[in-house]
């Protein structure tokens, strides 16, 4: 890793200026790091005097645990539809906002305050439109016959969540793809369009592949984000519920070790999200890489 | 705009509009609900047009206390402070880390460097209960430090500075060497000038990453002063099923979410550029 060409001669002085950093890391991520994986391979005993080493056996558990088979299963498909539905919208608006010159920073500011709106309160504002007894939309969905009861009905409570956490990540995903097609040089387009191709076969010949980076960015940002980041949208709407139908992998982490108080399974599966991350963000810096050499 | 397509551009806008109204929508239907009073919230059927009772609601809001809930100001004061402290916080830890990074050389800068980046991958989400047991054999339960100090690792603040200074002219420090400058009076005289836009545009992304904090209170606070707004609204709206007070609620879900999109309205700028450096 580089440094500047000449650097300042101190000897301790270096250390002192990390040292925060450094102090805050090693106390509350690197030492509970170390915590969690330690006790993922111990079993304690009821009154936590004692611990045995119990080698892989709660991993084992953990994947012959049918719940937690179908919870990855649940979170792969929460994670897939609102990083679709999100991508979708946030490239949708954001290609209509590139084409406008005069009203285009107005349609952002309409478009990019909800990336201020909390997980929580996102769960909050769609599960009181949701609400059986005086929400809006059960009421308009009544009229196609749709019985709506998400606190019964486990596709509709994951309906739900999905809408609640898709709607707060719009914004970021719409800012993303707007600078990336800000970035497509206007002379592609052009010339394009001098050889006979209409707008939308330029879109997809043209400013898709381009954006490509961007996607691929986007992608892993969003995965992140429906994995971790909606633990508070989920709080707030279903508890994981009805009969664990929204339970995703994060809030189960949550459940089970501090309201079901099962360490040693917790810790199992805090290690198997972590190493998770550890993929998606090798991922993610092996393409910033690529894309600052080009 | 390559050619004209009256179509098109017409297509364009109604896009737009009805994303804008999908995008708006909750919180609007949120305002709403704030404006009414409890009689209309229960006949049945939510009203669609804006009441007359918006200030009679936000003054109960604000002046009447929930059972289990500190009163309103209490919890916004909570949430102010914490984002506060979490955005000065990272902004200097990680400032003074990239400054020794970039600007000296010595051992185990590497690994230095790399315990920094590991943080990235260990969001609180996923390690909740060991970190939660090392605050509380801190002594940290329900106090501002145990809110902030574990939050203020900042991999990403201390990146964007890192490659910030990177940028910066190596005249400009040898310059100030010549001159006869210390490695402090550089760092404070010419590197933190000239930071001053990151400053404020990472200020921007980290306040409002500090008020959206939810799951990290919840776990450290079992003293009702130390909420925070976030803890409030969602205990407010749990309340609701036995006895929905949709009016209040709606109005205390509005006032927590006012600061950070009014920041977010009127900074734009600086919150679009902070977005953009701290994801790159």
């Amino acid at each position: 890793m580089e440094t500047k060409r000449t650097t300042f001669p101190s000897k301790t002085l270096p250390y002192a200026l990390v040292m925060p950093q450094l102090l805050i890391t090693l106390v509350f991520f690197i030492w509970p790091t170390w915590q969690a994986v330690q006790s993922s391979f111990l079993r304690e005993d009821p009154f936590g005097l004692a611990s045995t080493f119990v080698g892989l056996l709660h991993y084992q558990r953990l994947f012959q645990d049918p719940l937690y088979l179908d919870a990855i299963g649940r979170t792969a498909l929460f994670a897939v539809a609102v990083t679709v539905l999100s991508m979708g919208m946030g490239l949708l608006l954001a290609v209509a906002v590139s084409r406008l010159v005069r009203s285009a920073n107005a349609y952002s500011t309409l478009l990019l305050w909800p990336y201020a709106v909390a997980p929580v309160v996102a769960g909050i504002l769609w599960w009181f439109m949701f609400n059986s007894s005086s929400g809006i939309l059960p009421y308009m969905l009544s009229f196609f016959g749709v019985d709506w009861n998400h606190k019964l009905n486990g596709t509709q409570a994951m309906i739900l969540v999905i809408v609640a956490a898709s709607w707060k990540q719009v914004s970021y995903n719409f800012l993303f793809f707007l600078a990336g097609l800000q970035s497509v040089p206007q002379s592609l387009t052009e010339a394009a369009a001098i050889d006979g191709a209409g707008p939308v076969k330029r879109f997809f010949t043209i400013v898709l592949p381009l954006l490509s980076p961007t996607t691929f960015f986007l992608f892993i940002v969003n995965v992140n984000y429906t994995m971790f980041d909606t633990f508070g949208t989920i709080d707030a709407t279903t508890q994981g519920g009805p009969n664990q139908a929204t339970n995703i992998l994060v809030y189960k982490v949550y459940a089970d070790g501090f309201i079901g108080l099962n360490l040693g399974s917790s810790s199992a599966q805090s290690v198997v999200l972590m190493l998770f991350v550890i993929g998606l963000t090798f991922l993610q810096f092996r393409y910033v890489e690529r894309r600052v050499q080009y | 705009m390559v050619e004209n397509r009256p179509f098109l551009a017409f297509l364009t806008h109604l896009v737009l509009i009805a994303g804008v109204a999908v995008i708006v929508f909750p919180v609007y239907i949120a305002v709403v609900a704030a404006t009414h009073d409890a009689t209309a919230m229960s006949s049945g059927m939510m009203p669609l047009w804006p009441g007359a009772h918006l200030w009679d609601n936000l003054m109960l809001t604000l002046t009447h206390q929930t059972p289990g809930l500190p009163p309103f100001w209490v919890m916004a004061w909570n949430s102010l402070w914490m984002a506060v402290i979490i955005t000065a916080g990272k902004i200097a830890i990680s400032i003074l880390s990239a400054f020794a990074i970039v600007y000296f050389k010595f051992p185990f800068r590497n690994l230095a460097f790399w315990l920094i980046f590991i943080t990235l991958m260990l969001p609180v989400e996923v390690r909740i209960i060991p970190t939660y047991s090392v605050v509380a054999n801190l002594g940290m339960l329900n106090s501002y430090l145990g809110l902030t100090v574990p939050l203020i690792a900042s991999a990403t603040a201390t990146f964007l500075f890192r490659q910030f200074f990177m940028t910066i002219p190596d005249e400009l420090m040898e310059a100030a060497r010549v001159d006869g400058a210390g490695p402090m009076k550089f760092f404070r005289d010419i590197l933190l000038p000239l930071s001053r836009t990151n400053i404020a545009a990472l200020c921007v992304i980290l306040f409002i990453f500090g008020w959206m904090q939810y799951l990290w209170p919840m776990l450290v606070t079992t003293d009702r002063n130390y909420y925070t707004l976030m803890m409030g609204v969602k205990r407010m709206a749990a309340v609701a099923d036995a006895d929905p007070q949709w009016n209040l609620i709606m109005a205390s879900v509005v006032l927590a979410m006012l600061p950070p999109i009014l920041i977010v309205i009127f900074m734009q700028r600086l919150f679009v550029k902070g977005l953009v450096e701290t994801e790159k």
